[in-house]
């Protein structure tokens, strides 16, 4: 059996993502412990071999329907890398590609997977992940004893300065599978951020909803602090889901990753895709009726007190 | 064109979540299940799709699911065209589940299969992205809206930091969703129950090869809170008291 792990490169721009990083420093150290090789997988035009020194090798594979990123393509080009390379493990982040990739792989190359994992290890030949499930209520420790495996790791696991390093991996280039000529999904137009309304990554302080605020009129009320503080109200996803807020004020993974000086969540629980987007503000306090709300394990200060009593004094305190 | 909507039985994650005495898995027993939020945004994203388009929607729940007859009764009343569940396929995993779903797919073919993009307890991974493989279909997760184009869908795929893109995807097609062009309709109680009067659960039975799963949990438990907030107690003008306090501490509070 391979000790040898592949990570798939993720790049926006030229730049190989954060998240590359910090699979390639875990990487590094199981291909390390299992005596394999570390090899990292970059398909497109762009060359970002310079920045994967880590690696002791670079598979590079190009072709025109890899210009951008679709599932189809990355899927096809990835299962042939998989079948020619044989790596022990596969690692993806748990981001839109690894949701895309991750489980279809996991049928097609026969491997076993572990999703939202976010501690990884080896005991003998055999890796244990430890997954987030069930809304960051439960973590599952988790050997993959099959011969192949595939992790999805959640963004902010790992350190990604151990994904950094000055080597010269070996560069090899890998020819496109056929299937690539006839793509079944291709990108009609990229789609670029909203900008036309208040950045709340921006801001030194916000005023957050949640769930807890339960429907679109109460929202007012959370309203009314964040104007009295000058602060953009921003929320968690359901809020946005519901249709409550538009889009451009989601802190969370499929949002915005925010770090103001202070972030006061109200009826805001803390999924684990929430606090992955705010858990590096300076300052949390957290409002939420359940004490054992997650939103405590991050916040600095917390408060059972009901949002709709709690915030009309907070109001009033300003004020006064 | 005929929308398969895929729904699944979770843990309402409201309630406290018990573990078996081996602490290997939840205790099941006496959760209480809920239908998996994000296939009740795909579940929208088809019946916005008929409403636009025309098509036939069919609910699919695997047998086994707790429940999971109140969820496909309650798609039904809220527009789905008809209901099946599948049995034969056992357990929360997503490959056995994927497995199930694609064989009764195979007799009983769709032009677009819509799932929840993930599912609070699907450890190993995702369902739309195995339906895909499994059945060769092109898939897209992260979906935030779909339209249909002769014999594509216009699928819009949502990535970290705002960023989009607008993809062409061949039908049949696989779509993990995100979140529904507008909130999950809502289907009043006397309408279920007139839908549970009247409508009758096809019920589809699959064989499914046993795999081997080649994972193998060796424990769970609720994760080692190392911080916790410091709480703050007393009346509301209290606890407002010290949070302006705090503010003010750190000049964000004006004046």
């Amino acid at each position: 059996m391979s000790g040898n792990v592949l990570v798939l490169a993720e790049q926006s721009d030229g730049q190989v993502s954060d998240a590359t990083y910090e699979l390639l420093g875990k990487g590094r150290e199981l291909a390390t412990a299992w005596g394999g090789t570390l090899e990292v997988a970059t398909f497109g035009p762009t060359d970002v071999s310079g920045q994967l020194g880590i690696a002791d090798a670079v598979v590079r594979v190009d072709h025109p329907a890899l210009a951008s990123y679709t599932a189809d393509a990355y899927e096809q080009v990835l299962l042939q890398l998989l079948t020619e390379r044989a790596p022990r493990l596969l690692l993806l982040s748990n981001d839109t590609v690894g949701l895309d990739l991750g489980t279809a792989l996991a049928v097609s190359w026969d491997a076993s997977q572990v999703a939202y994992v976010m501690a990884l290890a080896v005991d003998g030949d055999t890796p244990v992940a430890t997954a987030q499930i069930l809304g960051g209520k439960i973590l599952a420790e988790v050997e993959i004893t099959a011969p192949r495996g595939i992790c999805t790791v959640i963004g902010g696991s790992f350190p990604l300065a151990a994904g950094k390093g000055d080597g010269t991996p070996e560069i090899v280039t890998a020819a496109a599978p056929g299937g690539l000529d006839a793509p079944r999904i291709s990108l009609r137009a990229i789609v670029e951020p909203d900008t036309s309304d208040v950045d709340i990554t921006a801001a030194d302080l916000l005023v957050s909803a949640g769930r807890g605020v339960g429907s679109k009129d109460d929202l007012e009320v959370v309203q009314e602090l964040a104007d009295a503080l000058g602060a953009p109200l921003s929320a968690s996803r359901p809020v946005i889901d519901a249709g409550w807020m538009p889009k451009t004020r989601q802190v969370g993974k499929s949002g915005l990753k925010v770090k103001p000086k202070a972030y006061l969540s109200f009826g805001i629980s803390g999924a684990p895709e929430h606090l992955e987007g705010m858990r590096d503000a300076e300052l949390i306090i957290a409002c939420n009726t359940d004490a054992n709300a997650p939103i405590f394990d991050v916040a600095h200060y917390g408060t059972t007190v009901d949002l709709f009593d709690l915030v009309p004094a907070i109001v009033e305190e300003i004020g006064g | 064109m005929r929308i398969a909507v895929i729904l699944k039985a979770v843990p309402d994650l409201v309630e406290e979540m018990e573990l078996t005495s081996d602490g290997t898995d939840l205790d099941r027993e006496y959760l209480k299940f809920v239908t998996n939020e994000w296939d009740e945004q795909a579940l929208e994203e088809a019946l916005l799709l008929k409403d636009s388009d025309g098509a036939e929607v069919v609910a699919v729940g695997m047998a086994d699911d707790p429940d999971i007859e109140q969820a496909l009764y309650s798609a039904v009343a809220k527009g789905a065209d008809r209901a099946v569940t599948i049995a034969g396929a056992t357990g929360v995993d997503t490959r056995s589940r994927a497995a199930a779903v694609a064989a009764w797919l195979k007799d009983n073919p769709a032009d677009l299969v819509l799932s929840g993009v993930q599912a609070p307890d699907d450890l190993d991974g995702q369902l739309p992205a195995a339906l895909g493989a499994a059945l060769g279909l092109p898939h897209v997760s992260v979906v935030v809206s779909v339209a249909l184009d002769g014999a594509a869908a216009i699928v819009r795929q949502e990535f970290s930091g705002g960023r989009a893109a607008d993809l062409n995807v061949t039908l049949p097609a696989v779509l993990g969703i995100q979140v529904a062009r507008q909130a999950p309709r809502y289907a009043p109680v006397t309408r279920v129950r007139q839908v549970m009067q009247s409508t009758t659960i096809d019920e589809a039975s699959v064989a499914v090869d046993e795999a081997a799963a080649g994972i193998r949990v060796r424990r769970m438990y609720p994760p080692e809170k190392t911080t916790h907030a410091e709480m703050i107690d007393g009346s509301p003008a209290e606890v407002a008291a010290r949070i302006v306090e705090l503010l003010r501490s750190r000049s964000l509070v004006k004046g």
